[in-house]
């Protein structure tokens, strides 16, 4: 087993694109959730949204500010769209709606009636061009040990990252402010809030609009490195955010973003390992693509053991969580 | 429906324009209701023809379980939509309108199951009653300066109400972490944190023990002092005898009597109402014996299960379903 490579892959999916995009997409589930208790089911679809609604755009020549504008308002619309019906209703509705959108949703751009706009089920690629177009890193490979990687990869890095720190502070400036207390007294009983004269619906959607943006916006991240695919857009999407976000602690600043590093290296470490024993004929009762599974098997096991033994995430805190409301 | 010109037998209060008695007019009354039902299913839960709130004084609104008390407070706030009916508070009609732009119309009210923000700290849940908050907006939350100033102003208030109401040494813990007791006193400053101008109390002694009774008797008659007008709910006849300047009695949806405390006890109707087969003995001395076992062994049943449509109780301990939405 080649030790040295398997760590080296796991250590750069600590800066990689694609934990960028879910460590955002977490931030946005944790307004949703952890700060406002909204049951958002469908982060998926707003990934899914931010991709297509990027994607559709710069093939059909666009620059990327425009893209990137629609992108958001496309997220803007969606929420609108789930949460007029449901927001004055009780929690749970939400979570139906949503989990039934996301497929809907991933079902319209899967269909081949759209193959022209969507590329149905093979996707859309060759999008990436406007965004390299603005890259001021000069051509050729950066970086030290398993961190080197080309000008475009770089790029994505950066911009993904400096996006997460973006959102990070943007969380932590609203929860620190009034803005923040009236959505985490809606968390706890929004007739008690609905009491004290707030508009309870207005900040559930306010809610809900920003942490959709920040899943549309990662949803464009997580498309720059490869290429649109609606296969990517399953509940299970919607479930590793979940996995990212309760990892780290629903509630806080930082725990999105670890949590989404430590899920990737997570995963990235598990597969190197299953792939090297089996390689290598140590285990010779599975195949690699079995093992691919496993992987998921053990999330799966990992959310669970998580939820009854460490509710609160790894930066929650603990007092919060110790009292049954 | 008085007649002051008709020179018989008629009770008559300062409060009170005219003839005492059921729906009778207040000289300055701060709630108007006229003709509000409130039906769920074939049952009337609130059936009031007319019904005035005297501003500035201590109203207690009782009645035995199932009279639709709360019912009554529900739709005045907004949290429940009625089938018929319109009121007025301070001039302004307020039928229809959503609860949260009831209370910033300054009708605040608590409730009979106190909802305190685990969650979050005492001071927190306090400053979230404060009212007009600049950082409330997305925008303006972001900028610290915009809001800050307005901040340390309602934190001063609020540690203030604090310690009128023996809350001060809470201040930072979870609001989870308070006693029963302790949460309906949070809940009630948290209310007068918005200056209301009528603060509506629902069930505001249940399950305080008697020490804290005494205070919260104390920080009731306060409020009649600074100008607060004090619309309640209470089973507790002491308090009611003790502190109310005047009783509204509901029974089975409809205002049965009305008056202030020594009379509106003795009104047969009252009786009645409240006792059936017992009206020999005194309702006092009944309420003094302690709770009644009967009301008793019915509320426990309420509160085994809630979600049971049984009668007119139901519209008493839960939040029917339509106020799950706003509007």
């Amino acid at each position: 087993m080649d030790w040295g490579n398997i760590f080296g892959n796991a250590v750069g999916e600590i800066i990689s694109p694609t934990t960028a995009a879910y460590a955002l997409a977490a931030i946005g589930l944790g307004i949703h959730f952890g700060y406002t208790g909204l049951l958002n089911f469908g982060q998926a679809a707003f990934l899914l949204i931010g991709a297509y609604a990027f994607a559709i755009p710069t093939l059909a020549g666009a620059p990327l500010i425009v893209a990137v504008l629609s992108a958001i308002i496309c997220s803007v619309i969606f929420a609108f769209i789930l949460g007029i019906p449901t927001l004055r209703l009780r929690a749970d509705y939400l979570a139906i709606v949503t989990i039934a959108a996301a497929e809907v949703v991933r079902y319209i751009v899967t269909t081949t009636g759209l193959t022209d706009f969507t590329g149905a089920a093979n996707g859309l690629s060759g999008f990436k061009g406007t965004f390299a177009a603005i890259n001021p890193i000069p051509e050729g490979r950066y970086g030290f040990g398993p961190f080197t990687y080309n000008e475009y990869d770089w790029w994505i890095r950066i911009v993904g990252w400096a996006l997460v720190v973006l959102a990070s502070v943007l969380v932590f400036l609203l929860m620190r402010s009034p803005w923040g207390r009236v959505v985490k007294g809606i968390r706890e009983d929004e007739d008690a809030v609905r009491s004290l004269g707030k508009n309870v619906y207005s900040y559930k959607m306010q809610a809900l609009v920003l942490g959709g943006v920040m899943g549309s916006v990662a949803g464009i991240i997580f498309i720059l490195p490869r290429a649109v695919q609606p296969a990517n857009y399953t509940t299970g999407l919607t479930f590793f955010i979940w996995t990212i976000m309760l990892l780290g602690g629903a509630a806080t600043i930082f725990g999105p973003i670890v949590g989404s590093m430590i899920f990737w290296v997570v995963l990235s470490l598990t597969q190197g390992i299953l792939y090297g024993a089996i390689e290598s004929g140590a285990l010779s009762f599975i195949s690699t693509t079995q093992a691919g599974q496993i992987r998921f098997i053990l999330v799966g096991v990992a959310l669970m053991l998580l939820v009854i033994f460490r509710p609160q995430g790894i930066f929650g805190n603990k007092k919060e969580l110790s009292f049954s409301v | 429906m008085s007649n002051i010109s008709e020179p018989a037998v008629v009770a008559t209060h300062p409060l009170v324009k005219g003839e005492v008695g059921p729906g009778c007019a207040k000289t300055d009354p701060i709630v108007i209701a006229d003709h509000v039902t409130r039906q769920f299913g074939g049952l009337k839960a609130v059936d009031v023809d007319h019904l005035e709130i005297p501003r500035g004084q201590i109203t207690a609104l009782i009645g035995p379980n199932g009279a639709g008390k709360t019912t009554m407070f529900n739709l005045l706030t907004g949290f429940d939509k009625p089938n018929t009916g319109t009121w007025e508070f301070d001039g302004k009609s307020l039928a229809g309108v959503p609860a949260f732009k009831v209370a910033r119309a300054g009708m605040v009210r608590t409730f009979q199951l106190t909802k305190s923000l685990g969650r979050l700290s005492v001071l927190q849940n306090m400053l979230l009653g404060a009212t007009g908050q600049k950082g409330e907006g997305l925008f303006s939350a972001l900028f610290k300066p915009l809001w800050r100033k307005q901040e340390e102003e309602n934190t001063a208030r609020a540690d203030d109400l604090l310690a009128r109401f023996k809350l001060d040494a809470k201040r930072e813990d979870y609001a989870a972490s308070l006693s029963g007791g302790q949460r309906k006193l949070l809940e009630m400053a948290r209310a007068l944190m918005s200056k209301p101008e009528l603060i509506m109390l629902d069930e505001p002694m249940a399950g305080v023990n008697p020490a804290l009774t005494q205070s919260l008797l104390g920080h009731i008659k306060n409020l009649k002092s600074d100008g607060t007008s004090v619309l309640f709910v209470e089973h507790d006849m002491h308090m009611v005898m003790h502190i109310s300047d005047w009783v509204i009695v509901m029974a089975e949806g409809r205002v049965v009597a009305e008056g202030p405390p020594e009379s509106v006890m003795k009104d047969p109707a009252v009786i009645d109402a409240y006792l059936g087969a017992h009206h020999d003995e005194d309702l006092g001395d009944l309420m003094e014996d302690g709770p009644n076992p009967v009301l008793e062994a019915e509320r426990k049943a309420r509160e085994a299960h809630p979600e049971v449509d049984e009668g007119p109780g139901y519209g008493e301990t839960t939040t029917p379903p339509a106020a799950e939405r706003e509007r």
